[in-house]
């Protein structure tokens, strides 16, 4: 049978990276990774992400693509309008983009499930005010292939403009990220607890 | 509960009931009691053995095969791509393997994850549950707490049975008054997400409450419930009452005898207590509703049957507006179209959202003694809903109406199991998602109820299911 190959879990400190702007509202997890390539092992999704805005049906690419572009060929960092990566819990929407070298994503709003999936996946959710990203777009349309810095340990994220943004992020999620934790390594760690829990009647837990 | 605590949210006292562990940061290790699993769990069986991991509790954890299944055929050796057809029997081997149970194939359980859950009793007021698939908010509809997680945290729930969370903020969607005639759950949550937004809930549990949702049977208040999820929302839940109970009595897993008088003492007290507070409110009008159709690729885009399609330079903002052009053209519509005018290709009736005994009579109410003009398919939630609409002939009336009688499965609606629609055919749609290119590339789906979608597939245009019942 077939082995899935999950990249062993890096630590996540800081990102120096091209960011491509999305500048669209609501783009779902199905866009990401149409539910006709998710029966794909995963070292064979790669080249699918975004496959219906990023190819002509003859398989050629369509050149106006943000990720078509030359600019975007060593993009780590994606700029989104809100509700990015809304729709389905496909967590391969999280892993296509891993595999395609993104590390970090900044948007006003995340769907919850995706927001949660990058986390399974050492991977960095950002979200900025949405005057900010409107900002932020605006400078990586008028300067393809400029750069954005993420640093985790303060939490900020400096703009092709200079200017810096500092984010918000759970106390428990980013030290998982700085540690490049495996969260059920840490939870077999509450056995015990979780033993006491089962061990418990219903009744007693209301 | 203890008669001097503070009022609190159904959400609260479900969610108290079940925390494992509070961290200090504001996470909780959840306890989780159901664990439902299908098809496309293969990765995350996968995964577990490469890890040595064990399933904890197979004893809590169901499968039944929905996403890879073509509703053609009831033969897995049919499956004609090899990937799908390793995801299917997958399911079956890993049951096997690590003692999960599971409704496969040519089994009369079999169905859709969200459809079968409930209909076996396995989804009950007052627990935990989740499953790797968004729809999970479905099972809310039962007065339990149910929200969907992905791929990492359904192997993480099957080593240890617990899910990492944070605390989610609550809001209260109070429908006031009972819904008109020929208007459906379906309608009730498109023009609740027509009203605040995609991501409107995001962050939030969403309780659905008053006279609206009290009138409801369970079928359209799991239709409700379903579609949270785009209302941007967590989880969805509807406090359980006497059509919860009658619905769950004598299905095979719920409580029986003494069991079901004490777990009935515990459910009774799950209903938001009078004076909790939630995080936000809002409020729609029950009569005031009408059927509802889609016309854009999010399903926020929803306006009653009555209207047209809005202009998108009257919209709130640069983003929205921009976002309407984008998805109008994508749609192949004008502003200013009646949605009576819209013609359609195809129509689905069908998914975790509108595929239960209610949906297909009230299907067949419209279909019965009229011709569809285009191809209709209809795909039942489940094996046993399959039987029972045969058994009412509610077959018998697709067949003659010309409409398409499958085998169940999650189908068009997603289509992993291969069964898309052709690039620009436009469909009327019982499914979930309006996504470009969800039902295939260049598919223009329109979200509507099982009526609606009926009274499409005899006009060949959207219609007001209304006037065809008068």
């Amino acid at each position: 049978m077939t082995q899935e190959n999950v990249p062993a879990r890096v630590p996540f400190t800081s990102v120096s990276a091209v960011a491509a702007p999305i500048s669209q509202a609501n783009v779902d997890t199905d866009q990401i990774i149409p539910g006709r390539f998710l029966s794909l092992p995963r070292q064979t999704m790669v080249p699918h992400l975004f496959r219906d805005q990023r190819y002509n049906d003859n398989g050629t690419p369509k050149p106006e693509f943000v990720l078509n572009r030359p600019e975007y060929a060593n993009a780590g960092i994606l700029v989104a309008g809100r509700n990015f990566a809304c729709g389905s819990s496909r967590e391969m929407a999280v892993t296509v983009l891993v595999d395609n070298g993104f590390r970090a994503f900044i948007a006003p709003s995340f769907g919850d499930i995706f927001f949660n999936n990058c986390f399974q996946n050492g991977v960095l959710p950002i979200i900025l005010p949405e005057a900010r990203v409107n900002d932020l777009l605006r400078f990586l349309l008028e300067l393809p292939g400029a750069e954005i810095t993420v640093d985790l340990p303060s939490q900020t994220v400096k703009g092709p403009d200079g200017k810096t943004d500092q984010f918000k992020i759970d106390p428990f999620r980013k030290d998982c990220l700085l540690r490049g934790v495996d969260e059920i390594a840490m939870t077999l760690g509450y056995e015990a607890d979780i033993a006491a829990f089962e061990a418990q009647s219903v009744m007693a837990r209301v | 509960m203890a008669a001097t605590a503070a009022p609190a949210t159904m959400f609260e006292k479900i969610w108290r009931s079940h925390v494992v562990v509070d961290r200090p940061d504001g996470y909780t290790l959840l306890y989780v009691d159901r664990h439902l699993i299908h098809d496309g769990s293969y990765f995350a069986f996968q995964r577990l053995k490469a890890r040595g991991l064990k399933l904890r509790r197979p004893d809590l954890s169901f499968g039944t095969p929905d996403h890879y299944m073509p509703t053609d055929t009831r033969r897995k050796e049919d499956i004609a791509n090899p990937d799908s057809k390793r995801m299917v029997t997958g399911l079956e081997i890993n049951g096997a393997e690590t003692g999960v149970t599971v409704f496969d194939i040519g089994d009369r359980r079999n169905g859709i994850v969200h459809v079968v859950g409930p209909e076996q009793g396995i989804t009950q007021p007052g627990i935990t549950l989740v499953c790797g698939d968004s729809h999970t908010s479905t099972h809310g509809a039962m007065g339990c707490l149910a929200f969907g997680i992905g791929q990492s945290e359904v192997m993480h729930v099957m080593a240890t049975q617990c899910v990492w969370q944070k605390k989610p903020k609550t809001m209260r969607v109070d429908i006031d008054g009972a819904l008109g005639f020929g208007v459906t759950g379906k309608d009730v949550i498109l023009a609740i997400i027509a009203k605040i937004g995609a991501a409107g809930g995001t962050g939030h549990v969403l309780e659905y409450a008053g006279s609206g949702i009290r009138a409801l049977s369970m079928e359209g208040r799991l239709t409700i419930c379903n579609m949270s999820i785009e209302a941007g929302g967590r989880a969805g839940m509807i406090a359980p009452d006497d059509a919860t109970y009658q619905y769950l009595a004598g299905k095979p897993y719920a409580p029986k005898g003494a069991e079901w008088d004490k777990a009935m003492a515990r459910w009774k007290a799950l209903p938001t207590d009078d004076g909790a507070t939630f995080d936000s409110e809002i409020m729609l009008t029950g009569p005031a509703i009408a059927p509802m159709v889609t016309f854009g690729t999010s399903p926020e885009d929803a306006v009653p049957v009555t209207d047209a399609i809005p202009d998108p330079s009257t919209a709130a903002d640069a983003v929205k507006r921009e976002g309407l052009a984008q998805a109008l053209r994508y749609m192949g519509l004008k502003p200013g179209t009646p949605i009576t005018d819209i013609r359609i290709d195809r129509v689905f009736i069908g998914s975790c959202t509108n595929s239960r005994i209610e949906d297909l009579r009230a299907a067949a109410a419209v279909a019965k003694g009229r011709k569809a003009v285009v191809p209709s398919w209809i795909v039942p939630g489940s094996g046993i809903i399959k039987e029972q609409a045969e058994a009412e002939g509610l077959d018998k009336i697709f067949k003659e109406a010309g409409f398409e009688w499958r085998e169940t499965g999650c189908s068009m609606c997603l289509g992993t199991n291969g069964e898309i629609g052709r690039p620009e055919e436009r469909i009327a749609s019982t499914s979930n998602r309006n996504f470009v290119g969800r039902q295939g590339k260049g598919v223009r789906t329109h979200l509507v109820s099982p009526a609606m979608a009926a009274a499409a597939a005899v006009s060949g245009h959207f219609a007001d299911v209304r006037k065809l019942m008068a």
